[in-house]
């Protein structure tokens, strides 16, 4: 029984940090439909902005290391989602969707190689801007204490991960159905053209959900960073974002309950298959999707023909 | 004065080819993995290769046959992956045309560059790769380092003698030809010494996993007092992590590839205590060890690890084998190799056997405050006879 109890706490940590990447996922498809594989080197690249961030934060105590840090990376990185929206994005706004998903790809890559590149390949002062490629530590920018109740092992990162996943889920919900950005983001989801002939500012509205939605993938990164202690590489970034994916399109892709349910689901699933057959884990967190999508193929909270976002 | 001049040229290129002969340069291929996941063995290793060359080109090069010749090392990054490499691999062979190998670092990259190496006549010594699959690949391919089937056994038999556990659970990345191997010959000798493995869990990749809880909540439900993991540092400071935060104590026990400070770095207190066998000790007082040790320190400022030594070692068994081969072709170099008996290193003194693997010790370290520390060294015949390899 506590193993089972054990297993549930780690697959919800888990399924938290899925949930919050796949948060940013679905917002950015709500708003422009498009499959934005660049999400997971959103994620990869705030981790590490926020590693360097907490590393420098950390002489002001700890809770400053860890606000100084989400901030930072949050900023940082939803710069960098408006940048690439701006570049990569915009031109094809109008243009077939398989362009841009294309060019969502290319940036991917790019980002991932790029970031790679050992600093000594790179020209001066591009090479102050590389991770490099090796493993690097993630400050520890929290005091992590374990708690222990009938045999039963937590720690304060697993509350932290799990409180920020739904308090994150709450607070874009009331963004999206409570505010003038919201209503402007609701309105050019539905239509763009009927949103620009209503006077909205079309181009404004899908950079700020570039920023948010890049900022809330820097967040996730952070968590990911704090929980496992451990940046493997610029790549890193590739099979989270993935999961977080597939967690979207299992909730409902562009329903943002729905990308948290897909996040605990494929985390808890994990888990336990992992639990049961060391090598199966994966295997069998996409056999779920598979078999969820064959029953419900909008996904778990999703109505064909609901409102995106 | 024209005349003078047109003489000199004339003496100049008819002495030119001995002259050419004298200063010749004999190329040889460095591999090993300066990026990526096991970055610090690489780096290490490729130090290594360039301070032997750099000695042996001060002692005025290699003496082949009746003359001299300068090594020129030409390096490549093989980052860990057998794709890359098999790439520079070819590129080194094909492309710089060199005469002899020395890498790569480990055993699933080593699998894929001795067949390359095999198939174009090229000598090639891995310093490090410690699967018994290597050196088979063919009558080319030779190792300065002991082979897992011996390693697995000093560990099972450490931890069974001298820590005198009984119950192991073992964790191993199954999609690593290394950690495979490892963790299958550490149960195997266990076992036959009497203790049994209670959980023998696997998982896929190291680079993309990071949570090993679920594997470990499992191993611990088996009741184990010893972990045995076969993985490299960074996964190993993870799990050593982990077993902390679920509540397991045990002590933890694993292999060279755990030679890192990023072991330390990366895993803090959680890795105080914490076992693993191990090619060389820079403590060890031989001469060979402490000037090799002075060398490197006084080159980059930096200790050398185990691969960085191993990488010592590999440059000197090939360049003593050049040098007896008489000529610079590979299957002369290769004879030679084979004939290699006694030879002082600072990985040990080395007599290969019909499969190309040196006889040598290990030695057991132990992390206490953050550094390694020699604990023992274990030679082949202080094994029980049963699990000898």
């Amino acid at each position: 029984m506590s193993v089972f109890v054990q297993q549930l706490i780690n697959g919800l940590q888990r399924g938290s940090i899925y949930a919050l990447i796949a948060l940013g996922f679905t917002m950015v498809y709500g708003i422009i439909e498009l499959i934005n594989f660049a999400h997971g080197d959103m994620f990869m690249f705030g981790a590490y902005v926020a590693a360097f961030a907490g590393g420098a934060f950390l002489a002001q105590g700890y809770w400053a290391a860890f606000f100084g840090a989400l901030l930072v990376s949050m900023v940082v990185t939803g710069l960098l989602g408006v940048l690439i929206e701006r570049v990569a994005y915009r031109p094809l706004r109008y243009e077939p969707r398989f362009s841009a998903l294309t060019t969502a790809m290319g940036v991917s890559l790019f980002l991932e190689n790029f970031f790679a590149l050992p600093s000594q390949a790179v020209p001066f002062p591009l090479n102050h801007v590389v991770f490099g490629p090796n493993y690097i530590r993630f400050p520890a920018l929290l005091e992590v204490r374990t708690y222990s109740a009938g045999g039963i092992y937590f720690t304060t990162l697993h509350i932290l991960d799990f409180v920020l996943a739904i308090l994150l889920m709450l607070l874009l919900v009331y963004v999206i159905h409570y505010t003038l950005l919201g209503k402007a983001m609701r309105a050019v989801a539905f239509s763009k053209d009927g949103a620009k002939l209503m006077g909205i500012n079309v181009d404004w509205t899908i950079a700020a959900t570039f920023a948010i939605g890049s900022g809330l993938g820097a967040a996730s990164g952070l968590m990911y960073g704090m929980t496992y202690g451990i940046l493997a590489s610029p790549y890193f970034g590739i099979f989270p974002g993935l999961q977080a994916f597939i967690a979207a399109v299992l909730g409902g892709i562009g329903i943002i309950p729905g990308a948290v349910l897909g996040g605990f689901l494929m985390g808890v699933s994990e888990t336990f298959a992992t639990s049961i057959n060391s090598n199966l884990g994966y295997m069998i967190s996409f056999l779920i999707l598979i078999v969820v999508l064959l029953v419900k193929p909008a996904g778990l909270l999703g109505r064909l023909r609901r409102d995106k976002v | 004065m024209m005349r003078s001049i047109a003489v000199s040229i004339l003496i100049f290129l008819l002495a030119s080819p001995a002259l050419g002969q004298q200063a010749s340069v004999i190329k040889i291929g460095g591999l090993a993995p300066t990026t990526g996941n096991v970055a610090t063995f690489g780096v290490g290793q490729r130090n290594s290769y360039e301070l032997a060359v750099e000695e042996v080109n001060k002692a005025g090069g290699l003496k082949v046959g009746a003359a001299r010749h300068r090594v020129q090392l030409i390096f490549e990054d093989e980052q860990n992956s057998p794709e890359v490499g098999a790439t520079v691999a070819r590129k080194l062979i094909n492309q710089d045309g060199v005469k002899a190998i020395l890498g790569p670092t480990n055993t699933k990259v080593c699998l894929a560059v001795g067949p390359i190496a095999q198939e174009n006549k090229v000598p090639m010594i891995t310093p490090t790769c410690t699967n018994p699959k290597v050196t088979l690949v063919g009558d080319f391919i030779y190792r300065a380092g002991f082979i897992d089937t011996f390693q697995g056994a000093v560990g099972a038999h450490f931890v069974h003698k001298t820590l005198g556990k009984r119950r192991a659970g073992v964790l191993f990345d199954n999609g690593n030809d290394y950690t495979k191997g490892l963790a299958t010959y550490f149960r195997d000798a266990f076992e036959k010494l009497g203790g049994k493995v209670v959980a023998f869990e696997s998982f896929t990749d190291e680079e993309k996993t990071v949570d090993f809880r679920a594997q470990l909540i499992r191993i611990k439900a088996t009741n184990p007092d010893v972990l045995y993991t076969s993985d490299y540092y960074g996964a190993a400071a993870l799990m050593a992590k982990q077993a902390k935060e679920i509540g397991m104590n045990v002590s933890l026990m694993g292999g060279d590839g755990f030679d890192s400070p990023d072991l330390m770095r990366i895993g803090g207190k959680d890795v105080e205590g914490v076992h693993f066998t191990n090619f060389y000790s820079q403590d060890d007082p031989s001469p060979e060890v402490q000037r090799f040790v002075k060398a490197y320190r006084a080159k980059y400022k930096d200790t050398p690890d185990a691969y960085a030594a191993q990488g010592y070692g590999g440059a000197q068994i090939l360049f003593d084998a050049i040098q007896r081969a008489g000529k610079m072709d590979g299957p002369a170099i290769r004879d030679a190799l084979a004939k290699t008996k006694g030879l002082r290193t600072v990985v040990g003194v080395i007599t290969f056997d019909q499969n190309r693997n040196p006889t040598k010790p290990a030695v057991i370290l132990q992390i206490k405050d953050g550094k390694q520390h020699f604990v023992t060294r274990v030679a082949p015949q202080d094994l029980p006879a049963n699990i000898r390899p």
